[in-house]
């Protein structure tokens, strides 16, 4: 490679304003090489391992290095001395949402869970989603999640707004169904869901992950397909008695309850149990 | 006999990323009964991690952009090996292909007036991206699931295709294995698309996720179609380098499309110093004209920073080489620097990019409003693929198509970024289309069981191997060391003895491979899993590594130290790959058809 064009004005300007950018660049590197603390520390790990007739607990060590999440632990363990330890993983970097899991309890993706935010003195336990049936190992059956959608109506545009076939939306009118739209679909908050995990209503109720995405169709600003009755009946949201446990797990933040499933409950109250409408529906069924 | 479940499609598509879904969608519709396989959960793929954005000239944000422009830029981007006929196809295409996924309900960030917004990306003149934020193809593969699964496409989840099967000269099947139970599928299917993705894990530092094991590649090569362009891998240039456990995870060029810049230890704006002649008249040559560059002055020539990716990977290799790298041996990428330009510069690089404000927040402890992220080169995407037809993306083989990464041609030397998400929706749709239409018009074809089973025995191999003695090895460790030696030997800097040291590599790799043993039973094995995908991963490696020895010269994502230059004499020919009668790979130069005379023109005007 040839260094050409070595211009100067370019060269010039460079210096002043990127100066800072070192300075806190070295400042960031200094304090992450410090929480390092020098040589490699080990750690044990409580994975759950069994399949769907049962299992336990077995407990793995390996070392932990700076910025180790629980993924790589894993995968750690995997290479070093249990080949076949069965776990779900794509993306590692929180976008895909395959590795949920169960890390000291707590509905996690394991790819984004620091090990430098757990207490490694004690045994860090790994577990599979308790809201699923177990395939093998930290692997759920989550085909049902993949089932409720098919049953969802589908996403029916309005007719375009040019002749060209295409829309005109405002930024600030898709917002929120953008918000919706961020789910990676890892299903923890269905396994956070008392009505799914404690009271296994998955006939009755699709869960939040589900209520998102009819929420995401029935504000998509071009939407004109009605799913209010099915929310009310086959979908359950009735079941939802807004405890917010799935916000609170929600690895892209969606504000599930608050900005999700409490207005869907505002629609269904609206259309079912609004006395002025329902004298119009009570007429018009007469006629 | 083997035990094995048989599933009947007219058309099976392999792989469910962006290529997939879209081509089985165009099939289904066309009314052939599609099967659908994937490796992952359906919405799993490598689209997922697409962050900037998908290129079409739309001309939402810049009247000046039309399907002419984007075409020049494709091919300068690729250093004119591209497939000329399907740059023109995918230019001319992708604004519809866009459009058609906001009718399905993809919900693009918006222009003032109310529009599909562009933004700025390496190597395009103009804004050309539509984009969700940083969290395009989640987007875009949200949709096209959805999409799909309403049309009822029957989905394989979870399944790995090993071998394909042939009836004389013909596709007429696929013989597979479930993940969750280990049990035998046999397709029967005269028509299938492979639309498998890259070829990453061949490196040991790569953006690339556990699936990215070259099946498509190596599914074709072993069934006799041709692969080609395998020596252009593309490293994109900001990767995560630390910590250790996220190194190669991508960092998106939405970053520098947004105003963020690449500086060195010294705090010198390094790409300022070495801008290629090609692209000397588009660039600006100070700060001031990038910034207004990436505010939309349409005046203003791009900053350097969104040079195309092989040139920005190798311009950060230099300064780190030289001794001007960051601590953990990258650069440093500074997005925070914007707020000596706007008031509020923390809530917009939020609002922009949030998944990088995320990324490294949670990995890393970086706030990127704040500080700047230290970055290097990462393995990303493979240029090269299955050898097709432009138009109907059909291999060598009768009945194999192939679309998106696992396909080459569109995008030559070196891949635009935004021009895979545009890749996948134009030519997967093509390769769906075309693979129903050639279902349709082909007698079945026939499975011999004899193939079954010998293929059922050969995926069963690892199992009877001897699991103790000093001669037992697990797959991983194979695995490992092709990796590092790949990284070390076939990465982006290249010489001529290196790569012949990673071929001998690669032959002594082959034997350990052929005597891994594996543990446990078949039920959701990984070390099973990765000990089948071995073979495929040794066969992208040498197909890499052998045409990038043929190719002696640098250009594009190829630089060869030994041939820093760009030789003309290497510009006339793609390099195939295919296999010989003795199972030898056999290395060819094929000829590029001359370019048609109007495209000729449009690039001339546009130089």
């Amino acid at each position: 490679m040839t260094a050409t064009a070595r211009g100067a004005g370019a060269g010039a300007g460079a210096g002043a304003a990127s100066h800072d950018v070192v300075k806190s660049g070295q400042r960031a590197a200094a304090r992450s090489d410090q929480s390092a603390g020098g040589e490699a520390k080990r750690a044990t790990f409580q994975i759950w391992r069994g399949d769907g007739a049962g299992g336990e607990l077995k407990s793995y060590e390996t070392s932990v290095s700076e910025g180790m999440v629980v993924l790589d632990a894993i995968h750690q363990i995997q290479a070093e001395s249990a080949n076949d330890l069965a776990v779900r993983w794509n993306c590692k970097a929180g976008k895909c949402g395959s590795c949920s899991a169960e890390v000291n309890g707590m509905p996690k993706l394991m790819c984004m869970t620091r090990l430098n935010d757990l207490d490694l003195d004690e045994p860090v336990t790994v577990e599979p989603m308790r809201a699923f049936p177990v395939v093998r190992d930290l692997v759920t059956d989550v085909s049902w999640n993949f089932e409720v959608k098919k049953r969802i109506k589908k996403f029916t545009p309005r007719a375009p707004d040019a002749p060209d076939g295409t829309w005109r939306m405002a930024q600030s009118d898709v917002d929120r169904v953008q918000e919706f739209r961020k789910c990676i679909e890892c299903f923890l908050c269905q396994d956070v869901c008392h009505v799914l995990r404690d009271h296994q209503k998955h006939d009755e109720f699709i869960g939040p992950r589900f209520l998102v995405h009819v929420a995401a169709l029935e504000m998509h600003p071009l939407d004109t397909e009605n799913r209010i009755d099915e929310l009310r009946q086959a979908h359950g949201i009735g079941y939802c008695n807004i405890t917010k446990c799935c916000t609170k797990v929600c690895p892209e933040n969606i504000t599930i309850t608050d900005n999700a499933i409490i207005p869907l409950k505002e629609r269904v109250v609206d259309q079912h149990y609004d006395p002025l409408r329902g004298l119009v529906r009570l007429f018009r069924r007469r006629k | 006999m083997a035990d094995y479940e048989t599933h009947a499609h007219d058309v099976l598509v392999v792989g469910a990323g962006g290529a997939g879904l879209r081509a089985a969608i165009e099939a289904a519709k066309s009314g052939a009964r599609v099967g659908l396989v994937c490796k992952s959960l359906l919405g799993k793929a490598h689209t997922v991690m697409a962050e900037g954005g998908v290129a079409a000239a739309l001309s939402n944000v810049d009247d000046r952009d039309n399907w002419r422009v984007h075409f020049a830029d494709t091919m300068r981007g690729g250093q004119y090996l591209n497939n000329w006929r399907m740059a023109e196809l995918h230019a001319r295409e992708a604004p519809d292909r866009v459009r058609e996924l906001e009718a399905w309900g993809a919900v693009f960030d918006r222009t003032p007036d109310g529009r599909i917004l562009q933004r700025n990306f390496g190597g395009h003149k103009y804004p050309r991206l539509a984009h969700v934020g940083d969290r395009t193809g989640l987007e875009m593969i949200r949709t096209l699931q959805d999409y799909a699964v309403q049309m009822g496409i029957d989905v394989h989840m979870e399944c790995t295709v090993v071998d394909l099967i042939k009836d004389g000269d013909r596709i007429a099947g696929a013989f597979a294995y479930d993940r969750d139970r280990g049990r035998f599928k046999v397709f029967e299917s005269r028509a299938i698309v492979l639309a498998t993705g890259g070829i990453g894990r061949a490196f040991s530092v790569t953006s690339n996720s556990w699936e990215y094991t070259g099946d498509g590649h190596s599914l074709a090569y072993r069934a006799g179609a041709a692969l080609q362009d395998m020596e252009f891998v593309q490293f994109h240039p900001t990767g995560m380098v630390w910590p250790p456990s996220v190194k190669g995870i991508l960092v998106t060029e939405g970053v520098r499309g947004e105003g963020g810049i690449l500086v060195n230890r010294e705090g010198r704006r390094f790409m300022f110093d070495d801008i290629p002649e090609n692209y000397r008249s588009q660039t600006a040559d100070n700060e001031e004209e990038g910034w207004r560059y990436v505010q939309g002055d349409k005046s203003a020539r791009r900053p350097p920073e969104l040079l195309t990716r092989d040139h920005v990977a190798r311009a950060i290799m230099r300064e780190v080489r030289e001794g001007r790298g960051s601590p953990h041996g990258g650069v440093f990428l500074d997005i925070s620097w914007i707020k000596s330009k706007m008031r509020n510069a923390p809530d917009h690089i939020k609002k922009k990019l949030p998944s990088m404000y995320h990324q490294f927040k949670q990995l890393a402890d970086i706030d990127i409003t704040a500080e700047p992220m230290e970055v290097g080169p990462t393995t990303h995407y493979v240029m090269g693929g299955v050898r097709v037809d432009g138009d109907t993306q059909m291999s060598t083989l009768p009945g194999l198509f192939a679309a998106g990464e696992a396909a080459a041609g569109l995008h030559g030397a070196n891949r635009l970024g935004g021009n895979s998400l545009s890749d996948l929706l134009v030519f997967g749709m093509r390769a769906g289309e075309y693979a129903a239409k050639y279902a349709a018009e082909t007698p079945p074809a026939r499975i011999a069981p004899e193939a079954v089973d010998a293929a059922a025995k050969a995926a069963l191999e690892p199992f009877g191997r001897p699991t103790n003695g000093s001669s037992a090895e697990g797959p991983y460790q194979v695995q490992h060391t092709l990796q590092d030696m790949m990284q070390d030997l076939v990465g982006i800097v290249r010489r001529q003895e290196e790569m012949q040291r990673a071929l001998d590599g690669i032959a002594g790799l082959r034997l350990r491979a052929m005597t891994v043993s594996v543990t446990g039973n078949r039920e959701y094995n990984p070390g099973w899993h990765t000990a089948l995908d071995l073979e495929n991963l040794l066969i992208v490696s040498e197909a890499v590594t052998r045409s990038a020895l043929e190719r002696q010269e640098s250009r594009g994502a190829q630089f060869r130290e030994d041939y820093p230059e760009k030789d003309p004499a290497y510009a006339s020919f793609n390099i195939t790959a295919t296999r010989g009668t003795k199972g030898e790979m056999i290395v060819s130069r094929v000829p590029i058809p001359p370019m048609r005379d109007d495209l000729k023109q449009i690039v001339e005007e546009n130089k």
